[in-house]
């Protein structure tokens, strides 16, 4: 799939303004460019798990959707999509329906990772023809910056704050994208916001016209929640890939595909520094706090790079 | 039949509210002003603009419009003063207003 | 024309299924109600129904997803029983709040702990609140009966709510009994076909469905969902009617069973209503006024025409199938005293508990209630009024 930047650009926006998430959020920019991954013509079902994404872009009775749009509960977006594409194939199957629908759920970390983890599991298990989008922001924002399964270790959160015996989030996060494509499902990529958005887009076109399940999973930076200077989440998202805390990769088809890889990788402070909830990592004496972030960070781009050396 | 949110405001009898808090119709949070948020706005220099497009994906309230391959005017009754554009921008053709 | 033929209650329903041809339908197997998604899966197999059948991970998801084909303008359903139930808890909710007019059938089963799979009501009793239609059956015709016109009740324009379709596990889920099926294209006119006017496939206007509601909405939102349920009397009665008309088979509200000069009345759900009728047939005989309330639309509550049936008795027992823990007894007996209360009833009334996790109710346990009524009412006491049935003291 080739990717025009000025055509894509030109495509009528699918998420209306007005809606009430912060300003400078990441999610609504996951949101709409993955939503530019669909046809014009083509019509959507959008589920969504219960977040800040659901709370700000329905708030009764102003919908920030222009297509059809279905929030169920927190932990059950993948199972309510099933529900939908099951309507899809049934009215398709007794002629009650014409248009071509695509199905694609977005959820934050807390509701994908954690207590969503079940029901995405089932529905990506039994193959249903939707794309599941993470928007990651590594906490549950929503509430207030709580620790999820997706908070990197030494996190500053509310529920693992620092403190005199506390250096933050003591485990590491969980590798979703990973569990996922061991789902053996036909369509899993890990992204986020880099320069024109070619990878984003390219991936969200692949994962919505993909038959059968797919999964996004898509680092979106919370300005709120990571503490760095709101206009600066570019530089974020490029310094999350260029130290390869977050790579970019797909797995098509049981496939590991990197799609990325630095040419110099930089060290993992730099993605650290700007970051409010990692302020603690560079007080005098804690350096090895760092070291070990590190060791984590070159384990894991090892593993993948290994797994796609496989192909 | 899309729903007149017009009739929905705040003291809207419960008669009036729509059955299962349904809305039919789609975009009518266009009728929420978020733009009132900030003090801060940012200002589109069309001059410096090569049109590169850079600031649109980047936009977290879908508040710069892209019509036939050029962006216009930002939409100032839901922008809420990110300041993300203008960082994205190359050419400097985005300022903060009050600040250069 | 119909069929006669034998078959245990959760082949009924299955057959009932098969017969409405539903669109959707998630499902998690839970005893005693797991045969109804097998004998429903059966059907799909062999192409006699065209249903997209889901089975799902979990109860929770097969309530979500029915939620979801439901909203998109499907006819959806689910099966569960018990602690299936118990998980759904909080679709259970969100279903009626959407007013999304999808179908359960529960398997009445005792919930945990300790674990248990037989019959009792606290399943279902403990979903009372949650804005669900809820009609019981006390026998596989019943039940089977009660299916089929389920979607007319819920899809009605003026009610457009979720419909709980009640049996009692094993002891008529598992039974087999003697009843008569109506023919397919009986069902099939009768049930007629699901037009949903907003719905998230309808490609000429999209919908959004599931809002965050401020304050200043969501009470508004409350009360203008009551309003549904406040429509769900008469269209139960008038959906009966035509039922009968299709089938010869007469439903209400309730069923009072010899009521008409009773002066000793028990009020109860489900299949232990046919043990007490089988009770009253004997006290009859022997010239006691004894009857009884069997409540059909649990909710919503017909306080009112049940409170109009009781105003004549001198002594009534409320039967619960379910424990409240409120120390005064259980919901059943709750709302069938408040409804005496409210007619101004001068009824002497108990409350039992009984029959829990599958604990057997005969029919001397019966005429022992029955006794007791009429004991109190000759010492112008009720006494005790939380007890239990067939307890080990």
């Amino acid at each position: 799939m080739s990717y025009n930047f000025k055509e894509t650009m030109s495509k009528p926006e699918r998420l209306a303004p007005g809606h009430r998430m912060c300003a400078g959020c990441g999610g609504t920019i996951a949101v709409r460019n993955v939503l530019r991954g669909l046809h014009e013509g083509d019509k959507a079902v959008i589920g969504n798990a219960t977040g800040c994404l659901e709370v700000s872009t329905f708030t009764y009775p102003y919908t920030a959707w222009e297509d059809s749009y279905i929030h169920n509960a927190f932990e059950n977006a993948g199972a309510t999509l099933s529900g939908v594409e099951g309507a899809y194939k049934a009215l398709k199957k007794k002629g009650k329906l014409d248009a071509t629908y695509k199905f694609i759920t977005f959820g934050g970390d807390g509701g994908t990772y954690d207590i969503g983890f079940q029901s995405l599991s089932g529905a990506m298990e039994r193959n249903t023809d939707m794309v599941y989008v993470c928007y990651d922001n590594g906490a549950y924002m929503n509430t207030g910056i709580q620790r999820s399964s997706a908070t990197p270790m030494y996190a500053d959160t509310t529920t693992t704050p620092v403190g005199s015996k506390s250096n933050g989030k003591p485990q590491n996060r969980k590798d979703l994208a990973a569990i996922i494509a061991a789902h053996d499902i036909p369509y899993v990529a890990q992204t986020t916001f880099i320069g024109n958005f070619k990878d984003l887009h390219v991936k969200s076109e692949k994962a919505i016209y993909t038959p059968g399940a797919a999964f996004l999973n898509i680092m979106a930076p919370c300005p709120r929640g990571w503490r760095y200077n709101t206009p600066d989440i570019m530089e974020i998202c490029k310094l999350g890939v260029e130290t390869c805390y977050w790579p970019l990769f797909e797995v098509v088809d049981g496939k590991w595909i990197l799609n990325y890889e630095p040419k110099k990788k930089l060290p993992i402070e730099d993605f650290l520094k700007p970051q409010g909830r990692f302020k603690h990592l560079f007080k005098k004496g804690n350096e090895d706090l760092i070291e070990e972030f590190q060791k984590e960070v070159d384990r894991r781009w090892e593993e993948l790079k290994f797994r796609c050396s496989r192909g | 039949m899309a729903a007149d949110i017009t009739k929905l405001g705040v003291k809207a009898p419960w008669k009036d509210l729509t059955e299962g808090m349904v809305i039919a119709g789609a975009g009518t949070s266009r009728d929420f002003n978020t733009g009132e948020w900030s003090t801060d706005k940012p200002v589109f220099i069309e001059e410096k603009c090569k049109q590169c497009l850079l600031c649109t994906p980047v936009c977290p309230d879908s508040c710069i419009p892209v019509e036939g391959g050029k962006r216009g005017e930002f939409d100032y009754d839901h922008c809420k003063g990110c300041g993300i554009c203008v960082k994205s921008c190359p050419f400097g053709a985005i300022t903060m207003e009050g600040v250069e | 024309m119909a069929k006669r033929d034998r078959l245990s209650g959760n082949e009924a329903i299955a057959i009932a299924l098969r017969q409405i041809n539903p669109d959707v339908f998630p499902a998690f197997p839970i005893t005693p109600s797991t045969e109804i998604p097998q004998y429903f899966a059966s059907f799909v197999a062999n192409g006699q129904v065209d249903t997209e059948f889901i089975p799902v991970e979990s109860e929770h998801s097969s309530m979500s997803a029915a939620i979801g084909a439901s909203a998109a303008g499907a006819r959806s359903l689910t099966a569960t029983s018990s602690c299936g139930l118990a998980f759904m808890w909080e679709e259970l909710y969100i279903a009626a709040s959407n007013r999304l007019p999808l179908a359960l059938a529960l398997v009445n089963r005792a919930l945990s702990g300790p674990i248990n799979i037989n019959c009792d009501h606290s399943d279902s009793m403990g979903a009372r609140d949650a804005g669900w239609i809820q009609i019981y059956a006390e026998n596989n015709q019943e039940a089977y009966d009660n299916m089929v016109q389920a979607y007319r009740i819920s899809e009605h324009k003026d009610v457009r709510l979720p419909i709980m379709i009640c049996q009692d596990g094993f002891i008529t889920s598992h039974a087999v009994e003697n009843m008569e099926l109506l023919e397919d294209a009986d069902v099939k006119k009768f049930v007629g076909e699901y037009e949903p006017e907003d719905y998230l496939l309808n490609p000429e206007c999209p919908m959004a469905v599931g809002p965050y509601s401020i304050t200043d909405y969501y009470m508004e939102a409350k009360r203008n969902q009551a309003e549904g349920m406040r429509h769900v009397e008469r269209v139960v009665l008038e959906v009966a009617k035509e039922f009968a008309e299709v089938s010869g088979r007469e439903y209400g509200l309730f069923e009072a069973y010899r009521m008409e000069d009773a002066e000793y009345a028990v009020v109860m759900i489900g299949s232990a209503a046919g043990t007490t009728k089988d009770a009253i047939d004997r006290l009859r005989d022997r010239g006691e006024k004894v009857g009884l309330l069997k409540i059909r639309l649990y909710r919503p509550f017909p306080a009112e025409a049940i409170a109009d049936i009781l105003k004549d008795v001198k002594a009534v027992a409320v039967m619960d199938r379910a424990e409240g823990y409120t120390n005064h007894g259980g919901p059943l007996g709750a709302d069938v005293m408040a409804a005496l209360y409210r007619a101004r009833s001068q009824a002497l009334a108990i409350n039992y508990i009984y029959g829990l996790g599958g604990r057997d109710v005969r029919v001397e346990d019966m005429e022992g209630v029955f006794a007791t009524l009429k004991q109190i009412a000759e010492d112008g006491d009720a006494g005790e009024t939380y007890r239990y049935l067939g307890i080990r003291e």
